[in-house]
């Protein structure tokens, strides 16, 4: 990236350092050296690599060294302050290609052309000059359209956990989400943090074979890449993702994968420069550098651009009250939870219909938007979803013969609201009107008297009146 | 400038994220403010070792060097007070964002600096006081129309008191443009629509009130539950998910306080352009006239600097205090506290300072109770009555509440609003808990709300009672089921399902139900327990409980909240009268049946 008549050219050097720890670096007398500047260090072999500067006082500069420490000494480090923070070349001419997590170009081409160099911290969104997201973005999935409607400019993590079908979930979601009206496609911003070859081989191979490919920028700082440069892969695609959106009027959609690894990163180097842990060992600080990420979507007034941000993070132990579920789900407009359960008993997605929500979905449905009943449908399922859970942890304790026939039409409704509303293929591409009438369908299964959230005009119109519904059968295989 | 000053010229001498320290500051004062480096990013003195200061930056420090030149003003972070604060959008540090968006576009840029309030701006003002009067401080001088619903009195400063020497008469003015002169006994003062007011200091007040008049949110979870005081602190803790967010915006729409202020604290973006595009179109239930125009909002969203952040609350509430200072009753809504416990602690840790809990600063329960004890209902300078409600979300990590900010919290607030994770998955919203939420309150508004219903306090306790006894029998319900329940206790648990669905789920979407009148909530209430008490007089006479589910009346009494709009108590009357028909008649049938059945009894 840097050539030698470059270095040559920038002129102070400083040699040496007097620490150097896990991925911190400390140079001592430095002069002009500005905070959070991107730092050239010179390793006894000649070979450059990349840091930041962290914390800087007259006398010394604590550096973090984006690409790993390992090599470095003392005595013969050159390092030198190229005078501006961290920024990444930007050109639309990126799409269609691989990139490293800092930016450089790892798929043997050439640097793309580009006229702007962007700083990758970004600035924050004015929130008067925000434009509020309201168009719903099919899916496909009925889970997620049904129930967690997305819309363009939302983010929308998906929580999961090892094992699960996280990866091939957001695949579909990335190759069927378009608007209603319009045939506009998604370009594709991903970022893949910490994860294994095989994953980042998935999407690619996904990408192409649907045809994505030539819309789609990849980013990936991969598991054996060192974890610090983890730091700045997510700043690196948001800061393109920005220039795709607002510069040149794309509608994108960021994947960001997998952000516990990310925040692993962060902890590590928390603990090397010795700040004082929060929870779980992460830095105090996890909550506000996480929203300087996932802040980074939405629209902006007066451009045609959006970014929608799905970021997949993989729950440790399944526990959503971890630190980085936790935080996350407090920046973010709503979470798609997946769910072992329901993975397990072969509901694929297996999205779990109460923890998942999508906080915008209000002003994105509805009449003018997808179809009148859509909100209060959806609203009338989480209520009976919810009622079925209790049924069933009924049923476990007494038995499923001696619930009451009204319990019992409840477990045929549960039972039928995961095989065929949740449950679909992983090609299987649902309008949203398919979406609704299933949904109506699975709700007829319960007597009309019980849905107690839905208007009599909109139980007149789309209720099913069946006689099945109002006779009592033995419910079969649904317990909890 | 002296030349010895000249020699010690601050500068910079060390960068770590938002904190900066700098030397040359010998003479610099806590809390004051200073522009650090050239951009001239605004900061505060946050400590003071010899010349040498610690600073607190509100923007980003990104390429700030050491050597850079730090600028003292000379005065402790202060706000703009005066006419035009109303409808405004401000950040923590009450820079204007339609400002910084004109001058920086769509994205908040390092170093802009924007005035508060627009200084060229011409108001209509109107004197109330002659020359010669005595004016005290916090005196209303004049006034002018700040907004249809907002009259915005014109007041003397709090140290200003004497002889008023000259005023102008009316007509139009400048934010700077002397309207009076005071002769105090410093020498003569001059007044202007202008006064700015140091954000950590609390306004000065005559005294402190006992609370009696309770703030009416519309909401019937906390007005008939859970009420708060207009002057009172309440807290709503949830974890993510729970709708605090929503909670808070319903209250801000619908509570009858004069004056709104949103502090949008380390949350999201797209909330507060939730708040921007939504409150111009939203009327005032009592007024008619848009939201907009009583309220003013603080945005600092979770990916501005962080230690505008922690300022933003102050700068909130000294808003309200200025409002509240005219006797008016102006209600905060800080969304969340939680996030400037965050920046505090963030700060903290900077400052190398000592962790307590969980990484939190020791003076975190002092710093909260500062910021609750700002609010209250008080006796102004000026001898008005006006308050100043404070309502505080909190989001504690993993939904915990035994976390410190909610525990430090529970202790300044008397009122305690627990959102449910579980009701809020079922989508049950407000999901505020009727178990586990409480208010101190009750009593003190209960005065008022006898003028609703004079039985107001028996209801809300046989209701609670309902829903309290309810709670036990789902204990019995959950291990053997509700078959085996005697139908007295089953119909506990059918009204207790009413309560939930018709009274205490409130949409916050829905025409009729978004906003419900004292008068309605009372209708409402009373039509459930006569059901429960008709009921259960049938189920005395042997009727069974699933007769008394069927009733026609059943469905109407549940869909009440949406169906019939506030205006249309009537037809709450109506539906009364059809559960007292339709119960007569299911008794007629069963004592006939009886009768048919076994020969009279009776003697």
């Amino acid at each position: 990236m840097h050539t030698d008549f470059e270095i040559e050219d920038r002129g102070l050097q400083y040699v040496g350092s007097s620490r150097i720890e896990g991925p911190l670096v400390v140079v001592e007398k430095v002069l002009d050296a500005g905070y959070d500047e991107i730092v050239e260090i010179i390793d006894p072999t000649g070979h450059s690599r990349l840091g930041r500067v962290l914390d800087v006082s007259e006398t010394q500069a604590v550096v973090q060294v984006l690409e790993g420490t390992t090599g470095l000494s003392n005595k013969a480090m050159r390092t030198r302050f190229l005078g501006e923070s961290f920024r990444l070349p930007v050109s639309h001419e990126m799409l269609g290609r691989v990139f490293d997590g800092l930016g450089r170009p790892a798929d043997g081409g050439p640097p793309a052309l580009c006229a702007d160099r962007n700083d990758v911290n970004g600035m924050p969104i004015n929130p008067y000059a925000r434009r509020y997201p309201r168009e719903f973005i099919q899916t496909g999935l009925s889970a997620i359209d049904g129930m967690n409607a997305l819309v363009r400019g939302q983010k929308l993590p998906i929580f999961s956990g090892n094992g699960l079908p996280h990866d091939r979930v957001s695949a579909q979601i990335v190759r069927q989400a378009r608007l209603l009206e319009e045939e506009v496609q998604f370009s594709i911003v991903f970022a893949a943090m910490g994860v294994k070859h095989d994953v980042a081989e998935f999407f690619i191979r996904n990408f192409r074979d649907s045809g994505a490919l030539a819309r789609a920028v990849m980013f990936f700082s991969l598991a054996d890449a060192p974890s610090v440069e983890r730091l700045l892969t997510p700043r690196v695609a948001l800061t393109l993702a920005e220039h795709l959106a607002f510069d040149c009027g794309q509608h994108v959609l960021v994947l960001l994968t997998d952000m516990t690894n990310y925040c692993e990163s962060l902890r590590e180097v928390g603990t090397a420069r010795g700040e004082i842990p929060g929870r779980k060992g992460y830095p105090g600080y996890l909550y506000s550098d996480l929203a300087s990420i996932y802040e980074r979507a939405g629209r902006i007034e007066g451009s045609p651009g959006s970014i929608t941000q799905m970021a997949i993070l993989t729950m440790p132990a399944d526990d959503i009250s971890h630190p980085v579920p936790d935080l996350t789900g407090y920046i973010t407009e709503g979470q798609v939870v997946l769910d072992r359960d329901l993975f397990q008993r072969g509901v694929y997605p297996p999205i779990a219909g109460l923890p998942s929500l999508s906080r915008l979905m209000k002003d994105g449905v509805g009449e003018g938007y997808t179809r009148e009943d859509h909100p209060i449908l959806a609203s009338q399922l989480f209520a009976c979803y919810a009622y079925v859970k209790r049924v069933r942890g009924l049923a476990d304790v007494i038995g499923e013969e001696e619930l009451s026939t009204l319990d019992k039409q409840y477990l045929r409704f549960g039972e039928a609201f995961e095989t065929r509303f949740l449950n679909q293929g992983e090609y299987e591409n649902r309008s949203i009107e398919e979406t609704l009438e299933l949904g109506w369908e699975v709700l007829s299964t319960l007597p009309r008297d019980e849905l107690h959230r839905v208007s009599d005009s909109l139980l007149n119109k789309y209720y099913r009146e069946s006689e099945e519904g109002m006779v009592c059968v033995p419910a079969g295989g649904a317990s909890g | 400038m002296t030349t010895s000053e000249k020699t010690v010229k601050p500068v910079v001498t060390r960068i770590s994220g938002p904190i900066v320290t700098a030397v040359g500051m010998h003479e610099a004062q806590m809390y004051e403010v200073v522009q650090v480096g050239d951009l001239g990013l605004v900061g505060e003195v946050v400590r003071l070792i010899g010349d040498r200061a610690t600073i607190q930056v509100y923007e980003d420090t990104t390429m700030v060097k050491p050597g850079a030149p730090v600028l003292r003003t000379g005065a402790p972070l202060s706000v703009w007070l005066g006419p035009g604060l109303i409808g405004n959008i401000y950040d923590g540090i009450q820079r204007p964002l339609p400002g910084i968006q004109a001058r920086s576009g769509a994205w908040i840029r390092r170093g802009e600096k924007v005035d508060s309030l627009d200084k060229e701006r011409l108001w209509t003002f109107e004197p109330d006081a002659r020359v010669g009067e005595t004016v005290s401080a916090g005196q209303a001088i004049g006034h002018v129309v700040e907004t249809p619903l907002v009259n915005h009195l014109v007041m003397t400063p709090p140290d200003i008191e004497g002889i008023l020497r000259s005023i102008v008469g009316k007509g139009e003015y400048g934010l700077l443009d002397t309207l009076a002169v005071v002769e105090t006994s410093a020498g003569p003062r001059e007044v202007t629509m202008l006064q700015r007011w140091p954000v950590r200091e609390p306004r000065p007040i005559l005294e402190r009130l006992r609370i009696t008049e309770p703030l009416i949110t519309g909401q019937r979870i906390i007005d008939t539950f859970f009420p708060i005081g207009k002057g009172g602190a309440a807290a709503i803790p949830g974890g993510f998910g729970t709708g605090k967010t929503i909670t808070q915006h319903q209250l801000a729409k619908w509570s009858d306080a004069d004056i709104i202020v949103f502090i949008g604290c380390g949350e999201r973006g797209n909330e507060m352009t939730e708040v921007l595009r939504e409150f111009p179109e939203l009327k005032d239930p009592r007024s008619g006239r848009p939201l907009m125009e009583r309220t003013i909002l603080i945005a600092n969203t979770s990916n501005m600097p962080v230690a505008a952040r922690e300022v933003s609350i102050y700068t909130g509430i000294t808003l309200a205090e200025y409002y509240r200072d005219m006797g008016l009753s102006v209600a905060v809504f800080a969304d969340s506290t939680s996030r400037w416990a965050e920046a505090l602690r963030e700060l903290a840790a900077r400052l190398e300072e000592m962790p307590a809990e969980e990484g939190f600063p020791a003076s975190l329960p002092t710093r909260l109770a500062q910021f609750y004890e700002r609010g209250g209902a008080v006796t102004t300078l000026a001898g008005k009555q006006a308050s100043v409600s404070i309502v505080g979300a909190v989001s504690p990590p993993g939904g915990d509440f035994s976390e410190p900010v909610t525990q430090h919290t529970r202790r300044f607030i008397r009122c305690f609003w627990a959102l449910d994770t579980e009701l809020a998955n079922a989508r049950h919203y407000p999901s505020i808990h009727w178990l586990h939420s409480y208010s101190e309150y009750v009593e003190d508004v209960g005065h008022w709300w006898k003028k609703e219903a004079p039985n107001w306090t028996e209801l809300r306790t046989q209701a609670l009672t309902i829903l309290q006894k309810e709670e036990r029998l789902q204990q019995i319900v959950k291990l053997v089921g509700p078959d085996v329940l005697p139908d007295s206790q089953r119909l506990i648990l059918f009204i207790a399902e009413i309560m939930k669905d018709g009274f205490l789920a409130q949409s916050a979407f829905d025409e009729n139900d978004m906003y419900c009148t004292p008068e309605k909530q009372v209708a409402l209430l009373r039509t459930m327990l006569a059901l429960h008490d008709r009921g259960h007089e049938l189920i005395q006479k042997g009727v069974p409980l699933y007769r008394i589910r069927s009733l026609e009346c059943v469905p109407k009494i549940l869909r009440a909240k949406a169906a019939f709009g506030n205006k249309e108590l009537e037809k709450m009357a109506e539906l009364d009268k059809m559960v007292n028909e339709e119960m007569d008649a299911l008794a007629k049938e069963y004592i006939k049946e009886a009768d048919l059945i076994c020969t009279p009894i009776s003697k």
